[in-house]
């Protein structure tokens, strides 16, 4: 159970209840409640109602900004997700058909370990931490999420990588009949990201798989995606399938749909503009239509964590 | 090419109720079609019909540029629809509808100014100046203000020749407000290309009609 003593309940803690009445109205809107299916029980009844089961989260970590987190329905209402279509409610709209169970990750490349698992044993044992954190998107809007996730390198370092594991690569499952993004080939798809080994293994580098105290919903990368809060929102890849040890740094879907605009380290960085737009400020989504724009920080205001990583490269080539 | 005014169409063998029908029913409907979009617009935004969504800002931006552009196609497609169906009453709409795109592309401006920027003159200047959709859009933008100010029927006949040769401004807004389309889509640019290819129809059948419009002129 997730609410502790009735005494100290903080904001974060409360709002798993009010996602499923937030759920429930939303779904009324989108016209397919039923009922009040979605009080129920908490267990999977029916996949077509979206409904979501709990996660055991421990909270408290140093690492979650006490920023005001995203209301659960913007969260899941607002979504780039070309898999499922261009439009920021497409993947809400079209992701009914996703199957994110039963689901495997197959781990290769350069590690003394490697295999294909289903994905409860992959986590088994490692225990899902709340991490509120700030997401920045390339096209200058953001929100404050509370992620359920576990750190990649808790996840990553049982598969011993050997020393010639220079970068992770990882990549998003390709189902073309589940996804109509797919389909229509929007992007070169199956979707591949990658993350300097460092990067891989910074503590603030977590594979989520839920958000507000309840599993992904479909369209924000159901079971299993990457969160690396000071990058750019692109790199953190959804519904990932396999997760490889590379040497040579891996090719990633942006950068190859278009090397000019987005680079390998997508750094978020107020000071690198994007060739289109100016990435200076970004629009805080949930303020309704009079908040203005508030300064994008250095690396997302991670600085303090990361920016060792990046001594001595030059940010402004290696965006 | 001719003025169609309402003097002249009435003097072709047209019966007389028909043209006036047309003047008490269509004008008026063609007003509300096409204040039809931004009333949607401003019942989404007091939060019916699910609202617009977790981005309203940009959600008004997209549809308020869309819908320019929606408009400045359909004030295009005037011409060639009136050729092809011989249809000579449909010029009296175009007025109308160019106005109501300059309307919809002036509140796409204002919506860019105020709520997306606040008016932060620096931001303004060197999204305008920097960034070339922005720039494009914003050609289109003050190309289309003369356009809607001499667009009544003094400044016609003020102007006489040179208002139908400062009218053919029209169609480099059209271009203009495609590419600002096409350059601000981040990959897949169907959506513009389905707008271009439209203009391109529209353009081209006024090429297409030319050499035949002289021989019989």
């Amino acid at each position: 159970m997730l609410i502790g003593k009735q005494s100290d309940i903080r904001p974060a803690e409360i709002t798993p209840e009010s996602v499923y009445r937030q759920r429930r109205r939303f779904l009324q809107q989108a016209g397919f409640a039923t009922g009040g299916l979605l009080l129920a029980s908490g267990c999977t009844a029916d996949e077509d109602e979206l409904e979501l089961r709990r996660l055991a989260v421990s909270r408290g970590s140093p690492f979650s900004t006490d920023e005001e987190p995203n209301a659960f329905e913007d969260i899941i209402s607002y979504n780039n997700f070309y898999e499922f279509g261009l439009g920021k409610r497409d993947p809400a709209r079209l992701s009914g058909k996703f199957h994110p169970r039963p689901w495997t990750v197959t781990v290769d490349g350069e590690a003394e370990r490697t295999g294909t698992f289903d994905l409860d044993d992959f986590i088994r044992g490692q225990p899902i931490e709340e991490r509120v954190y700030r997401l920045r998107c390339v096209e200058a809007w953001s929100m404050v999420v509370p992620w359920n996730g576990i750190p990649l390198a808790a996840l990553l370092k049982p598969f011993k990588p050997t020393s010639r594991a220079k970068y992770v690569a990882f990549e998003t499952v390709m189902r073309p009949e589940e996804m109509p993004g797919q389909r229509r080939g929007l992007l070169d798809f199956p979707y591949v990201e990658g993350l300097t080994i460092a990067e891989a293994m910074h503590p603030l580098t977590i594979l989520a798989l839920g958000i507000y105290g309840v599993e992904l919903p479909n369209q924000n990368g159901a079971p299993l995606r990457l969160v690396v809060p000071w990058k750019y929102g692109f790199k953190s890849i959804k519904s990932i399938v396999r997760i490889s040890f590379t040497e040579q740094q891996p090719p990633t879907t942006w950068s190859l749909a278009a090397p000019r605009e987005y680079g390998f380290y997508a750094n978020v960085n107020p000071e690198v503009d994007h060739p289109r737009w100016s990435q200076a400020r970004e629009r805080r989504i949930g303020g309704g239509l009079f908040n203005e724009k508030i300064p994008t920080r250095m690396f997302n205001g991670y600085a303090e964590q990361v920016a060792s990583l990046y001594a001595g490269m030059d940010l402004r080539k290696n965006f | 090419m001719p003025a169609w005014t309402c003097a002249r169409i009435s003097r072709r063998p047209v019966t007389v109720p028909a043209v006036r029908r047309l003047q008490l029913i269509g004008k008026p409907l063609l007003f509300v079609a096409a204040t039809a979009p931004l009333a949607w617009l401003a019942w989404r935004t007091a939060g019916h019909a699910g609202g617009l969504g977790a981005n309203p800002v940009e959600t008004l931006q997209d549809e308020l540029g869309t819908w320019a552009l929606r408009l400045l196609l359909a004030t295009l497609a005037i011409t060639p629809l009136r050729r092809l169906l011989g249809w000579n009453r449909l010029a009296q709409f175009r007025r109308m509808l160019g106005l109501f795109a300059f309307g919809y592309a002036a509140l796409h401006f204002l919506n860019y100014l105020w709520l997306d920027q606040f008016f932060d003159l620096a931001a303004i200047v060197e999204d305008i100046t920097e960034r070339p959709f922005i720039t494009v859009g914003f050609a289109a933008l003050l190309s289309m203000l003369p356009l809607a100010l001499t667009s009544t029927n003094g400044w016609r006949r003020r102007l006489g020749r040179r208002w139908q040769q400062l009218h053919r401004l029209v169609y480099p807004v059209a271009i203009l407000a495609c590419w600002h389309f096409w350059w601000q889509v981040k990959k897949d640019v169907t959506e513009p290309l389905v707008y271009a290819a439209i203009l391109a129809l529209l353009l081209g059948a006024r090429l297409w009609r030319r050499p035949a419009a002289r021989a019989t002129s």
